[in-house]
């Protein structure tokens, strides 16, 4: 192709990575790779499939723009988990944006990896190592799937090791590719093996050099070919010294790019700045790198002894106090530093003409800062929730002086544009490129007129009113523009006078003013010919404006947790990210009525409506609100959000009750993405948008509904054949040494810590990855040390300054199964019963379907045997103390509160169920188990929870509160969807028989359904709404 | 027929196409669905009288008219040539053993796919014959079958795969296979849902190229299902492209889900990238309320001749909810402008 001048190496994954010589560095992430990290081969080895995700989703986030994947290793069958990862994977759009290199020495592990990838993959790789005609094989499959590929320096006599055999070995295999092969150049990849140097052997001397030269050599004599290697190999001499190490790496790559390597397999956290390595330390590194000394190897391990590890200090360092301004206010921002900030807003607010200017200027340029990087992945959201702390400090000591300007220009204030917050969004992005060969012309080509008005408006030259020509804005290209005031000159020339044209004009000033701009039209020769009256005019007009008013316009979202569900930390998280991003929050809080939520939607005139929540009953709630949405002729958007939500039952369940868009929303980061397409003009894009959205979902609706026909279920009498068998009649339960009902009194929150899980915290605040590895993840760690570090801080605060109040309430009582299901048990002064819920889904030929009250001896099994059941909290003088956070702006302090009340509550959970299991009931007395183990819960005996997955009903609660007289006792109420409250709040039941375990009920049948109202006495529509997520349709 | 005597007449074949696209925008045909749906053919038109006793229901297997109700395909075909196409598409969008296993008709996929070749050459040679300053192609259709191979059909189990590479591989090179028998001259593989299943088409169809010595042009057209601007299976346009791309085409593009106008920006996406002809057959707008297309033939050209005027495509025509009046405006339109350069088949052609 000869009239295509340079063959850019194109690869993609749901994304296009185009490599061109003006890309930088291409870095391959190399962690999902089983031979290169231990991690990752234990996670596979342990089919924890779900984890080694997060470590390839880690990669994407923190930057990795083409992800190796490699699973040559004895213990495992590669071509398996090659196959079941990259299809997991598949799944995924935030990892499979990037680009998937497949990795292995084996044939068959390669191919199966490109059957299953869509995108166009890199092969890692071939070689005339086993001559050419395997070579040639694979290089014409690889073609026929569409990848591109990496080519060793390796050939039948072995591995290049020198400058000439690289030559020698890259030339043959690039001529074969090409001339033979056919294979496009531009999807070659030359490894030219980067080895090791200072190893103390005289002939490893050259082996960075060599690869620099070949590196050149090969930029230069085969066309469109990149090179590629793996760069931490070059300092393998100088293991366990890191410092050296990353001096070395940094060094050698930017020697290596110079010469043209442009990707590589590089681990970003052992990499030094280039300009920021120890000059001396660079001299004697480079000194070995470029073989610059005959002694380089030696001086440069005696310099290595002299550096010293340093660790990362927390000493505090002021000196960016000393940057100009704008410097100062975006790295507050940035790092969430608030202790300044109001004296930098205040010198912003000095020098700037109206403190408006401050927001839109100063402290936007600084959240721009803040959403690029969160965007890109190099910030973390507990970062962002500081961020968003000190904006919110700093407009709140802003507002007082707006408001007062405002006061001032109290005029006739038309309206400002909507959405024209930053000028960029005036384009219609569609037409937006066309658009802009058109302004190039027309700007190049003014009319007399134009050219006469540019003169006059150019360079602030009207009373410092910016101007700018031949701006788009939406479909059309105004003449002259002044954005600040949403204000715009036309000049007519000839042509508009034309009625057809004349028609056109209105249509456009009809649009342009409905979008908040005045247009004021002058003709040619008023323009040519009287060019004062035209500015004067163009100045009364002006004068009339008011500065732009943030907020006024801004976009409002409501956000609120439904009623009976009293979860807040999601919906409050992704309420700070979407106000970091200029959108206005309307928090109603916690258990908000529908009639609430739709009355505040009408006052506030809201343009999206968020709901959250956690628990299930929560599903229906919101079923209940869209509808009411519908009823009352609602037109909004609407946001579906928290953790038992999901894709599936949006679409399936809310999505056919509401006419309008909704949307499910992943997590707080999709969020922003989401709101701004929810939120834009409702323009083409907007109703495409919704379109897409109704069709996605009616997709997912018929594909869910197919598939739930497919499923086979047993009858409830069948399942119960098939129950879980226990010897009743080699077994005695242990009698509890304290039965009936007990409070714990005194409890030491101090005590209760200790038993904290702490990798839960971390993933409320979007932070994957398990405790404590976290803290020294490669990607997450520095933000989750700092994260932890704050919340042993608050941790520390909440037992001194005793924040908080615990309690907890258990009984033991004695029980025995009744009819299959039932779990007969005798309170302190009447007898209750537990009703549980059997799976019905049909399982592989001798599996039983479980019920909890399986592990329960039956009745005429003649054997005495007990239950327990408990309510513990943590969530007395939350809300008191979160609220003042909040009056305090402080978010990032607010939600860390009630994150770490709900892990007290959950450790308070485990501390009282390890003493019932060795004192109060005393089954396993001997017990020692370390805090690991209970969070892997090896011990014996479970403490299910009914609104979890074994027993799933809520409605069990009621039976537990009454059995332990919760409420009058510890003062935990049950919301009307039984919720608990406070929220930090665990109940349970106790089943302490060795064989009882967790299971998932899943979805059960009508039958059951009906035999379960009949055996709780309630009428089926109640059993029907409780249990709905349960039901299989 | 002497195999270079065979290579021969498919350069010739090739060459007028080429010809053809760099003098002219080829229009493309219609809707095949939209008016046989005029037909309210039943079940017993359906089944013909060679199916009249078979065990399954066939209402709705329009692939299978072209074997009981022939007549009422080549006058679709008509139809649209006379409308001014210059390619048409051979009723085979389900004709693999995957889709057709819906209707237990897995036997009938060779046949299937010779018969409805035949019919639309049959009629392209009759109107080339009337019309020789104008040649008339036929476009062999491959659908993207009903199965996604990088997808999971169960929302549960992402990792789930109800069809694999090597089966869909199958499947289109058998497809390709009677397409190509039946005397097609270009395969189209179309309504690309999952960039996976059109690489093992194109795999299949490279396959058949290598083993049949046969040099058929190929067209690929992928559906961007989202408003962001994404296949079904996530890919942006540019993504697919490349994905794409390393099988020489003779075009790429865009069909189905989103009308003329929202497929705009996609068609200037890879018309600016890409070095292979561009495609457009968009619906005639999208459905309304009842799901039914109603874009008229003016409504539909004028937002067609946008493309025309950025000079983003080569081969333009129709999907769903169009009809022979819509391509009839459409290549009113087309004669007026020049077509896109190809630089591809500029290279070709020069040697």
């Amino acid at each position: 192709m000869d009239n295509i001048e340079f063959r850019p190496l194109k690869l993609s994954g749901l994304e296009p990575l185009v490599i061109t010589p003006e890309s930088n560095f291409v870095n391959v992430g190399e962690r999902t790779n089983v031979a290169g990290s231990k991690k990752f081969l234990r996670l596979i080895k342990d089919e924890k499939f779900d984890e080694a995700l997060d470590v390839a989703r880690d990669q994407v986030d923190n930057g990795a723009q083409i992800i190796d994947i490699n699973f040559d290793d004895g213990m495992i069958d590669g071509k398996a988990a090659m196959v079941r990862f990259l299809n997991l994977i598949a799944a995924e759009p935030d990892i499979s944006r990037v680009p998937i290199m497949i990795d292995s020495s084996k044939w068959e592990i390669i191919e199966a990896g490109l059957q299953v990838v869509q995108g166009k993959c890199v092969v890692n790789s071939i070689s005339l190592k086993e001559g050419e005609e395997e070579f040639i094989k694979h290089a014409r499959a690889i073609k026929r799937y569409g990848a591109a590929v990496i080519v060793m320096a390796f050939d039948e006599t072995g591995q290049a090791d020198n400058f000439d055999r690289r030559v020698e070995i890259s030339k043959r295999s690039y001529d074969i590719l090409v001339n033979q092969v056919k294979f496009a150049p531009e999807d070659i990849i030359f490894d030219l093996n980067i080895f090791p140097v200072a190893t103390g052997m005289d002939e490893h001397k050259l082996n960075a050099l060599d690869f620099i030269e070949g590196t050149k050599w090969v930029k230069a004599n085969l066309p469109h070919a990149s090179v590629s290697g793996g760069v931490s190999n070059v300092s393998f001499s100088f293991r366990g010294n890191d410092k050296v190490r990353e001096a070395m790496h940094s060094a050698f790559l930017y020697h290596a790019i110079k010469a043209g390597m442009n990707i590589g397999i590089v681990n970003p956290a052992m990499l030094e700045v280039y300009d920021d390595i120890d000059k001396n330390l660079l001299d004697h590194v480079e000194d070995v790198l470029l073989n610059r000394r005959e002694d380089a190897t030696e001086r440069l391990l005696d310099y290595a002894e002299s550096v010293t590890q340093t660790t990362r200090t927390s000493t505090i360092d002021n000196s960016w106090r000393e940057l100009p301004l704008q410097d100062r206010i975006t790295r507050a921002l940035v790092k969430g530093i608030d202790a300044f900030i109001i004296e930098d807003v205040e010198e912003a607010r000095l020098a700037a003409a109206q403190p408006i200017e401050v927001i839109e200027g100063n402290l936007m340029t600084g959240m721009n800062v803040v959403g690029d990087l969160f965007g890109s992945g190099k910030m973390f959201l507990p970062q962002v929730v500081k961020s968003a702390r000190v904006m919110k400090k700093a407009v709140a000591y802003l507002l007082p002086f707006i408001e007062e300007e405002k006061e001032k220009l109290r005029l006739h204030a038309p309206k400002s544009p909507k959405g024209t917050f930053s000028s960029w969004r005036t384009a219609n992005p569609g037409a937006y490129r066309t658009l802009l060969d058109r302004t190039k012309n027309s700007r190049a080509n003014p009319t007399p007129a134009e050219a006469k008005m540019w003169d006059l408006l150019s360079n602030k030259k009207l009373d410092g009113y910016k101007f700018r020509r031949e701006h788009i804005i939406g479909m059309y290209i105004a003449d002259f523009v002044c954005l600040r005031e949403n204000f715009i000159i036309e000049i007519d020339g000839g042509y508009h006078d034309d009625p057809g044209q004349k028609e056109k004009d209105q249509n456009r000033t009809e649009w342009l003013e409905e979008h908040g701009f005045r247009v004021v039209r002058f003709k040619n020769s008023e323009v040519l010919n009287d060019h004062q009256n035209v500015l004067d005019k163009v100045k009364n007009e002006m004068k009339k404006v008011p500065s732009g008013d943030l907020g006024a316009q801004s976009v409002k979202i409501l956000m609120a947790t439904v009623k009976g569900d009293v979860h807040d930390i999601g919906k409050n998280i992704v309420s700070v990210v979407l106000a970091c991003n200029n959108y206005e929050i309307i928090d109603l809080g916690v258990m908000v009525p529908p009639e609430k939520i739709l009355d505040a939607a009408i006052e506030h005139n809201v343009d999206i409506i968020g709901l959250s929540g956690l628990i299930t009953p929560s599903l229906d709630e919101m079923v209940y609100v869209a509808k009411e949405m519908k009823r009352r002729n609602f037109v909004v958007p609407l946001m579906i959000g928290g953790a038992t939500t999901s894709r599936a039952h949006t679409a399936v369940k809310i999505a056919p009750e509401y006419d309008g868009t909704i949307v499910h929303v992943n997590d707080a980061s999709r969020a922003v993405t989401i709101a701004g397409e929810l939120s834009g003009d409702k323009d083409d894009d907007y109703f495409a948008f919704a379109k897409a959205k109704k069709e996605e979902y009616a997709k997912l609706r018929d594909e869910f509904l197919g598939r739930q026909r497919k499923k086979d279920y047993l009858t409830i009498e069948k399942a119960r054949e098939h129950k879980w068998k226990i010897d009743w009649a080699n077994y005695e339960a242990v009698k509890p040494k304290k039965l009936g009902v007990h409070q714990l009194e005194n409890i030491d929150l101090k005590e209760i810590s200790a038993f904290i899980d702490w990798s839960p915290f971390f993933r409320s605040w979007d932070l994957h990855g398990r405790y404590p590895d976290i803290l020294t993840d490669e990607v997450v760690g520095i933000q989750a040390t700092e994260l932890f570090a704050d919340a042993q801080e608050m941790l520390g605060q909440i037992i001194d300054e005793k924040w908080l109040d615990a309690r907890a309430v258990y009984g033991l009582f004695p029980a025995n199964t009744l009819n299959d299901d039932d779990i007969a048990v005798k309170g302190t002064d009447r007898s209750f019963t537990f009703r549980t819920l059997r799976q019905q889904s049909k399982k592989a030929a001798g599996k039983p379907q479980i019920a909890l009250a399986d592990f329960v001896a039956p009745q005429d099994s003649g054997k005495q045997d007990y239950i327990g059941a408990f309510c513990v909290s943590t969530g007395f003088g939350v809300e008191e103390r979160a609220a003042e956070f909040r009056e305090k702006l402080d978010d990032y302090n607010s939600i860390m509160l009630k994150a770490l009340a709900d892990r007290l509550a959950e450790a308070l959970a485990e501390y009282l169920h390890l003493r019932i299991r060795k004192e109060f009931w005393g089954y396993a007395s001997d017990e020692q188990l370390e805090n690991n183990d209970l969070i892997k819960e090896v011990y014996k005996g479970i403490r299910p929870a009914p609104g979890y997955p074994a027993c799933p009903d809520h409605l069990e609660k009621e039976t537990i509160w009454e059995l332990l007289q919760v409420e009058k006792r510890i003062d935990v109420k049950l919301t009307e969807s039984l919720a608990m409250w406070p929220a930090a709040s665990v109940s349970g039941y106790y089943i302490g028989h060795p064989e009882s375990r967790y299971f998932g009920l899943g979805k059960i049948k009508e039958d059951q359904v009906k035999d379960y109202a009949k055996r709780k006495g309630i009428p089926l529509a109640k059993a029907e709404r409780w249990l709905s997520p349960n039901i299989a349709d | 027929m002497h195999v270079g005597l065979i290579l021969k007449t498919e350069r010739l074949k090739n060459e007028i196409l080429y010809k053809a696209l760099q003098e002219r925008i080829l229009v493309l045909d219609g809707a095949m669905g939209t008016m046989l749906q005029r037909h309210k053919f039943s079940e017993e038109d359906f089944r013909g009288t060679r199916f009249a006793d078979y065990a399954s229901d066939v209402k709705g297997n329009n692939d299978l008219l072209s074997i009981t109700q022939p007549a009422a395909i080549a006058d679709v075909h008509a139809q649209y040539f006379a409308a001014g196409a210059d390619i048409v598409e051979t009723n085979t969008f389900s004709g693999t053993t995957i889709a057709m296993a819906d209707y237990d008709m897995e036997f009938l996929v060779d046949e299937l796919n010779y018969e409805s070749a035949r019919i639309a050459r049959k009629v392209a040679d009759e109107f080339t014959e009337r019309e020789p300053h104008k040649p008339r192609f036929v476009a062999g259709a491959i659908g993207p079958t009903n199965k996604t191979a990088s997808m999971s059909p169960d929302v549960n189990d992402p990792g789930f795969r109800a069809i694999t590479f090597e089966e869909l591989r199958k499947a289109y090179k058998q497809q390709a296979a009677g397409l190509v028998k039946g005397g097609v001259d270009i395969l189209l593989v179309e309504t690309v849902f999952d960039t996976l299943n059109a690489k093992a088409a194109l795999f299949a169809i490279e396959e058949l190229k290598e083993e049949l010595n046969l040099d058929i042009p190929v067209m690929v057209s992928g559906t961007i299902t989202d408003a962001s601007g994404r296949t079904l299976s996530g890919q942006t346009a540019e993504a697919f492209m490349i994905s794409i791309e390393h099988i020489e085409l003779l075009s790429i593009g865009f069909n189905c889900a989103l009308g003329a106008k929202q497929l705009t920006p996609y068609l200037e996406t890879v018309s600016g990238k890409s070095v292979y002809g561009i495609s457009a057959y968009p619906n005639a707008g999208l459905p309304n309320a009842f799901g039914e297309y109603d874009e008229t033939p003016e409504q539909m050209a004028s937002q067609i001749r946008e493309y025309l005027e950025k000079s983003l495509v080569n081969i333009i025509g129709g999907c769903c909810g169009t009809t022979p009046e819509h391509i009839a405006a459409i290549a009113v339109i087309a004669a007026e402008f020049k077509p896109r350069r190809i630089p591809f088949l500029q290279k070709l052609v020069n040697g």
